[in-house]
């Protein structure tokens, strides 16, 4: 028996296989997170009867590619006293939490081509739930040691300020989704998407839908929850000292971060890649995947700019005594529900 | 609660979906209002003889003394201007001009008025010393000199709401500035036989406005 390199496997896929999706979800996010920008100015701009960047390219299209040039070559100004190591790291660790969490969303079914289970996500792990709970909350050391390792008071207390919102706002986030895994009962979110097959979560779980989606705008720190930027009021927070491609390299890590918040709140309460109705199915799952989670973008976006951002003191409020309590009952009510419902059966 | 925030998002999206009030300087432009005091115009008869007789009086009345004027005695042959005197050279610096409009009341002639042209920002000082040829009005029939300066005039500014008669001001002074840079002689306003002395605000140095550097 000859083995080939190329039948060399790693868990159930080819390892060229899971090199080639990695670096397809890697360019895709980047792309995505550089036209996010894009679509936030001028989402932005309309809203203000301005017509946003139209000079760069047709319709402003290569706006982003000119930014990130710019990125590149501004000067990168570190303060002194910095812990050199951390302070160099630290942006990485913000962009690596953000897109590390793609690797087990499903964007589509699983497809079968010449006799190859194709699967449409990276890896094919049973609790991907859990694992995307993890992998996100690395994101608060990424501001947190960004902060500190500034060796600066803006930075660092804006680090302190950023971290309390997110781990506050991680506990009512979790709560929320748990609603979805006692319905569906796995952690797994192909299983997950496929439980709503008939309905999708958003009906059973409006309650943890809105939890979840307030939730998230907090974690990406996005308004009405944008306290750790707070661009009119503060110097920028955590990210105080930090110029050129590693204040880039948060920047990205946000706009990915909204993208992966909109692609789980998709895979979880919108039906992920299934179609609207079941007449529609000869749409492919990933289309349909991309088009909700970018009307979860569209609405991240417009409540940005509708909304003025929330007083700290109310923040923590919101989080710990309305969310994280709705959150606890959602979870205590829909297990009632599914323990009823078992019984009875 | 809820209402108000469905009321907001509302009120945003319907923003969204209305036309947007921007205009696309310098492409679309507004037109000024007709009593406009923005950059001046130097006006012609219908005969295309110019207004300005030279008589210095608008760079009297001047409170910031912005207004150069270089007076000539008119050709009996050829005159430039019904009077004894034309204006040989004519200039005004835009950076110290108050646009208060005196200039216009001083006018015996009408020659000078402030016109409807705003956009009057540019990267180089130099630039901003407006040239009888900026200034100028044009006229189809105007002297074959004048249409073969390379400063230039042209265009009628009653066709184009917004904008002052003749080349820009940067497509004038960048011409110029070609021509110095090639180490050719700026050629004098339009007309042949110009004194080489006759002084210019537009001079580098030693100039009356410069001196302080």
């Amino acid at each position: 028996m000859s083995a080939s390199i190329w039948t060399v496997t790693v868990g159930p896929d080819y390892w060229w296989v899971i090199v080639v999706k990695a670096a397809v979800i890697l360019l895709g996010l980047a792309t995505t997170a550089a036209y996010l920008v894009y679509a936030e100015r001028k989402i932005a701009a309309h809203i203000q009867l301005r017509i946003g960047p139209n000079r760069v390219g047709p319709l402003g299209l290569l706006q982003p590619a000119a930014d990130a040039i710019k990125l590149l070559f501004k000067e990168n100004v570190a303060p002194a006293g910095r812990d050199r190591i951390l302070y160099l790291i630290a942006p990485g660790i913000a962009a690596g939490a953000a897109i590390f969490a793609f690797a087990v969303i499903p964007l589509g079914g699983v497809n079968t081509w010449f006799g190859y289970q194709f699967h449409w996500n990276i890896a094919h792990v049973n609790v991907g739930l859990l694992y995307i709970l993890g992998i996100t909350s690395l994101g608060v050391y990424a501001i947190f040691l960004g902060g500190w390792s500034s060796n600066s008071k803006y930075s660092l207390l804006g680090a302190l300020r950023s971290s309390a919102q997110l781990i506050s706002y991680e506990m009512a986030v979790g709560f929320a989704l748990m609603g979805t895994v006692i319905l569906a009962g796995s952690l797994d979110l192909e299983q997950i998407v496929t439980a709503q097959h008939h309905v999708w979560f958003v009906i059973l779980q409006p309650m943890a839908f809105l939890l979840y989606f307030i939730g998230g705008l907090a974690e990406t720190n996005r308004l009405p929850f944008d306290l750790p930027e707070a661009e009119t009021e503060l110097v920028a927070g955590y990210h105080t000292e930090y110029s050129g491609l590693r204040f880039g390299f948060y920047f990205l890590a946000e706009y990915i971060n909204m993208v992966t918040v909109s692609s789980i709140a998709t895979a979880l309460f919108l039906g992920g890649y299934l179609p609207l109705i079941p007449q529609l199915d000869f749409i492919p799952g990933p289309l349909w995947f991309l088009a909700k989670a970018g009307a979860l973008l569209f609405t991240m976006i417009w409540i940005r700019w509708t909304f003025p951002r929330l007083r700290y003191d109310r923040l923590m409020n919101l989080g710990w005594k309305v969310l994280l309590p709705l959150g606890l009952l959602n979870i205590a009510v829909t297990g009632a529900i599914v323990a009823i419902q078992a019984a009875n059966a | 609660m809820i209402k108000e925030l469905v009321k907001g998002m509302a009120f945003t999206l319907k923003n969204m979906l209305s036309k947007p009030i921007t205009m696309q300087w310098p492409e679309e432009q507004k037109p000024a209002p007709t009593r406009h005091r923005g950059r001046h115009i130097l006006h012609r008869y219908d005969n295309g003889m110019e207004k300005c007789i030279g008589c210095e009086l608008c760079a009297g009345a001047c409170p910031v003394g912005c207004i150069y004027v270089g007076p000539a005695e008119n050709d009996p042959e050829r005159p430039v201007s019904p009077g004894e005197r034309y204006a040989i050279r004519y200039e005004i610096n835009l950076m110290r001009c108050i646009y208060c409009g005196y200039c216009a009341e001083a006018c015996p002639t009408e020659a000078i008025t402030l016109g409807p042209r705003y956009d009057l920002a540019d990267y180089r000082r130099e630039r901003l010393v407006a040239t009888k040829e900026d200034l100028l009005e044009a006229w189809p029939g105007f002297d074959k000199s004048l249409a073969d300066n390379p400063l230039g005039a042209g265009g009628d500014q009653r066709a184009q709401p917004g904008r002052a008669p003749g080349v820009s001001p940067r497509i004038a002074w960048d011409r110029a500035d070609a021509i110095v840079h090639e180490g050719g002689e700026l050629p004098l306003p339009g007309r042949s036989g110009i004194p080489a002395d006759v002084p210019s605000v537009a001079e580098p140095a030693g100039n009356e406005h410069g001196g302080n550097a």
